[in-house]
């Protein structure tokens, strides 16, 4: 063939032997960089890349201990945790996420756009991270997407413990609620197991009782593939229920006190007075904690927090207000102890007082007339009280004031207490760097000028007057008990101090208490009972001062009215109860809030009548036996 | 025509070898990859590679089996018959991931633009086997050579195969400036590219744009277009230096890497084996190459020369690109390690490519 044998050329291609030569080194460069390549991932980079294939195919599905239950203190459930659902998508296990979710809102009569749009939101999760498409779903929903389950590839369900507060609103304050974790708190709990997107008690008991309701969390290591199904499991550590806590609480006096309160802005705190143990602590306006529990959204969340009635704070440990007229039960007190009254000499009430240059009124125009000690409790009388303002002096107002526990906190087990404020010569010189001025005494003299207590402080009082001058420190948890019912810890009263008072003094005292409620004058009548003996001590505290005239409250704008109060305690003869009750801008104390305070004694007697027949019911029944 | 008992002594047993080590070893990845941890086997994918082997020893025998000079003969209509099947591809190809690449034989599934690499190789050897011009080729010196692959390239954008269009342009180019275009020429073709790459960009693919800025910017979307770089990244790098293991590549087991046995089989023998295995297998492809250069330098004329040149810059570009882009050094384009990705057409027209390497080879000694 003569083209081929043209072709052949014998010397071969000299210009190509030179380029394939130069081409060698250009083979080594390019290997090389492929080789420093390899290097740099598998040598260099290879710890970090063995930690992502590790965190790619490893899982951890964890499940949070089951809270602990509350119960009060007569065994009735105030808090557990129900098994509830939330509906999970994991988009990257779906083919066509759209269609998915479309079938999805078609069996759930949902509407689709809602949940594509739920979708479109959470593109920016990580991948194989589940969205939740629905908290706490109800049962039909269940129903369907189980039943549905090959047609909704990625759609899943996950059961959760949900909390339930099974009074709703009733004892929010004391209660709690739980929250999301916040980033804050991570930072400081993330040793004790704490992730993201836990829950942690943000509130009352929830949150300080966190350690021990919250118990430990289980898991389940497990490998998954790329599509996120399981493979198999690698590690499972089984999760440790919660203790169960019992409270000193008494469900039904609180909800006799809450629904006492309904509609009003005000705070009840029931305490025995034997132990400082709390019954009931009602603050309204309350909350639900189980919309917490569900998770809140934000716009309820800044609804409550911009609320102009605060329905978040706890009135009764966190509101300071003047103690008004219930501050006359420490004035009497101090003055007899100090010995600078003879309890049985009458003043004239002409229905003023006069001091400095300045005028004092009294509440009642034209004066109580002639008034002695008793009297002046039983009527409330502010004159007879202004003289003894400037006769005891500020300090020793405020040394008694601080024996009964005003101006400190009573260290009860919620966060945010507030102290209150017992003003005496030294407060004044460092608070406002100024002297005592003797008129001051005067306004202090009937719980008004600086002097701010909290309604528990005041029902602390009203139990040491009670048991003759144990001041306990209040407390709400009783009983810690494991699941199992062994107790794990156990509370009882706790002894702050015992103040000093003579036979006289008490007695005295409390004869006037009496007859605040029972005698004839007095300005507590409307807590006047059938079914127990009551003693008390009616205050309106002033939220401005009044000028010149009389004015009716229903003459001022709402929040310039007065605070009634009513702290007191029951049976007279062998008191067991202290009560105080405040009714924000409730105007007068006998009015609002006496009556509050007998709805919630007589329920107390109520039920110690039930219990006491069905003791004997019983003991009748051994008997019969024998 | 007869065989030539000196052939047979001559025969070139280290491409040979060489190619059946990378068959195997792309066998067993491709058990690998496709080994079901609870069924404990492997599905019919390997035994189907070991078919297409068969299949491609007879490319290979075929290609060896006459006188390379022929090749000058058969180019033409050997680029005419790829020519046709690429547009017999549009019309009533397959479909499949997005693209259309294949015709249906029945018993195999042929992808035209496999064979279509080797057939620019041919009719560039055939254009510049005679003797170079003194001052050597100008770019009017071109226009044939760049009328025949043009069409080549362009069928491919549209099917879209993105990665083929690429080794087809590169190849070209290898062949090229191999051929002797003057230096300055080259130049300005390169100036050309670069004022072509806006346009070739309005033609791309939104997926193929998205692979592109992915490349540029790995987080852009790290759920999308970068999950498979950087899953490849993570199954390559946790291989360390000896590997997982056989049959125990987590990224690989759990699905977490893309096209497995096909274009990613490198991130799944990586993750396997290690950086040792590695560098052995980029040793071998090395040798072979580097071997294959050898060649190119002692063939005893300049349409050996550049049919031996044109066939090893096909295994080179591919192992250049392949492990550049699964290794996150290049924008994902879809490019298979030759010998060991999964796929008949590709392995049948690589072992051909290397068929003609050997027949050259052999009859270098005759003269």
């Amino acid at each position: 063939m003569a083209t081929l044998t043209e072709i052949n050329k014998q010397d071969g291609a000299p210009e190509l032997r030179r380029r394939a030569g130069l081409l060698y080194a250009l083979l080594i460069i390019a290997f090389f960089g492929l080789v420093a390549r390899l290097t740099f991932l598998q040598l260099i980079q290879g710890e970090r890349y063995t930690f992502l294939s590790e965190n790619n195919r490893i899982r951890l599905k964890r499940v949070p201990g089951t809270r602990g239950m509350m119960f009060d203190r007569q065994g009735q459930l105030l808090v557990d945790s129900r098994p509830s659902f939330d509906l999970i998508f994991v988009p990257e296990d779906a083919d066509d996420p759209a269609k998915t979710l479309r079938l999805l809102a078609q069996y759930l009569r949902r509407d689709e756009n809602e949940l594509l749009k739920t979708f479109e939101e959470s593109k920016s999760r990580a991948a194989f991270d589940e969205m939740v498409l629905g908290r706490d779903v109800d049962w039909p929903a269940v129903v369907a997407v189980e039943s549905h389950q090959l047609d909704l590839p990625g759609v899943s369900l996950r059961t959760r413990p949900r909390r339930n507060y099974a009074d709703g609103p009733m004892a929010a304050h004391v209660l709690g609620y739980l929250g999301e974790i916040n980033q804050k708190q991570l930072n400081i709990l993330k040793e004790q197991g704490y992730v993201v997107g836990d829950e942690i008690g943000q509130y009352g008991l929830e949150r300080r009782w966190e350690e021990l309701l919250r118990g430990q969390s289980g898991g389940q290591q497990v490998e998954v593939d790329a599509l996120g199904r399981r493979v198999r499991v690698l590690h499972e550590v089984t999760d440790v229920p919660g203790y169960t806590v019992r409270l000193t609480l008494d469900r039904q006096m609180q909800e006799a006190a809450y629904e006492a309160l309904k509609g009003k802005e005000g705070t009840i705190v029931a305490l025995d007075v034997h132990s400082g143990a709390i019954l009931t602590l009602a603050s309204t306006p309350a909350f639900d904690p189980n919309v917490f529990a569900r998770g809140i959204k934000s716009e309820e969340w800044s609804a409550l927090i911009k609320d102009q009635l605060r329905p978040l704070s706890n009135r009764a440990t966190q509101g300071q207000f003047p103690p008004g007229s219930t501050f006359k039960i420490i004035m009497a007190i101090a003055a007899l102890e100090e010995g600078v009254i003879n309890p049985e000499s009458f003043i004239q009430d002409p229905g003023f007082f006069f001091f400095g240059n300045r005028s004092f009124r009294d509440w009642k125009k034209g004066g109580h007339g002639a008034v002695n000690l008793h009297r002046a409790i039983v009527e409330s009388c502010d004159t007879y009280f202004y003289q003894l303002g400037p006769k005891l002096g500020i300090d020793r107002i405020a040394k008694w004031a601080r024996a009964f526990g005003l101006g400190e906190k009573s260290g009860i087990a919620l966060d945010d207490e507030r102290s209150g404020i017992i003003p005496d010569t030294e407060w004044k010189r460092k608070r406002y760097r100024q002297p005592w001025f003797p008129g001051e005494t005067v306004s202090v003299a009937i719980g008004q000028g600086y002097v701010t207590v909290t309604p528990l402080q005041l029902a602390n009082m009203m139990a040491a007057v009670a048991n003759g001058g144990k001041l306990y420190r209040p407390y709400l948890v009783s009983k810690v008990e494991s699941v199992d019912g062994t107790t794990v810890r156990e509370y009882g009263p706790e002894l702050i101090r015992t103040i000093q008072l003579k036979p006289e003094t008490l007695n005295r005292v409390r004869s006037a208490l009496n007859d605040v409620v029972s005698g004839p004058h007095g300005t507590g009548g409307a807590a006047k009972s059938q079914m127990v003996e009551i003693a008390g001590k009616t205050g309106t505290a002033q939220v401005i001062e009044m000028k010149s005239a009389y004015l009716k409250s229903e003459q001022l704008s709402y929040f310039n009215r007065d605070h009634a109060w009513f702290v007191s305690y029951a049976p007279v003869d062998h008191p067991e109860v202290a009560i105080a009750v405040l009714v924000e801008h409730g105007g007068h104390g006998g009015d609002a809030a006496a009556p509050m305070a007998k709805k919630v004694f007589e329920k107390f007697i109520e039920l110690k009548k039930k219990a006491a027949e069905k003791q004997e019911v019983q003991i009748e029944g051994e008997t019969r036996a024998n | 025509m007869q065989i030539d008992r000196r052939l047979i002594s001559h025969f070139d047993w280290t491409l040979f070898l060489l190619s059946l080590a990378f068959v195997a070893v792309g066998v067993t990845t491709i058990y690998s990859a496709n080994y079901d941890l609870s069924a404990g086997h492997a599905g019919p994918l390997p035994t189907r590679q070991l078919t297409w082997l068969g299949l491609g020893l007879i490319a290979m025998f075929a290609a060896m089996s006459f006188d390379y000079h022929y090749i000058d003969r058969l180019a033409y209509p050997f680029y005419g018959a790829m020519l046709l099947l690429l547009v017999l591809v549009m019309a009533v190809g397959h479909t499949g991931g997005g693209s259309q690449r294949w015709i249906n034989l029945g018993f195999f599934r042929l992808q035209p633009s496999e064979p279509a690499k080797l057939a620019i190789v041919l009719v560039m050897a055939k254009y510049f086997q005679a003797d170079e011009p003194p001052r050597g080729y100008f770019l009017r010196d071109l226009w044939v050579p760049f009328a025949m692959v043009a069409p080549l390239i362009v069928l491919t954008l549209i099917q879209p195969d993105l990665g083929t269009a690429i080794i087809l342009g590169i190849v070209f180019i290898s062949m090229v400036l191999m051929g002797g275009l003057r230096l300055r020429s080259f130049a300005y073709l390169v100036g050309a590219g670069l004022a072509f790459l806006p346009v070739a960009w309005h033609f791309l693919k939104p997926y193929q744009r998205n692979r592109i800025l992915t490349f540029l910017d790995p987080d852009r979307d790290p759920l999308g277009a970068g999950y498979h770089v950087i899953q490849s990244q993570i199954a390559i790098g946790s291989g360390r230096l000896f590997g997982k293991g056989y049959l125990h590549g987590t990224q690989n087991r759990l699905d977490f890497l893309p096209a497995q046995h096909t274009d990613f089989i490198f991130a799944v023998f990586s993750e396997e084996w290690g950086f040792v295995g590695c560098a052995v297998l980029l040793l071998f492809y090395f040798i072979m190459i580097a071997y294959c250069l050898g060649l190119v330098q002692r063939a005893k004329d300049r349409f050996g020369a550049l049919l031996v040149f044109g066939m090893i810059a096909i295994v080179f570009w591919h192992v250049a690109i392949n492990v550049a882009m699964v290794a996150g050094v290049m924008p994902v384009v879809g490019v298979p390690l030759p010998m060991v990705s999964y796929g008949g057409s590709a392995l049948a027209s690589m072992m051909f490519a290397i068929g003609v390497i050997m027949n050259v080879s052999m009859r270098r000694y005759i003269f």
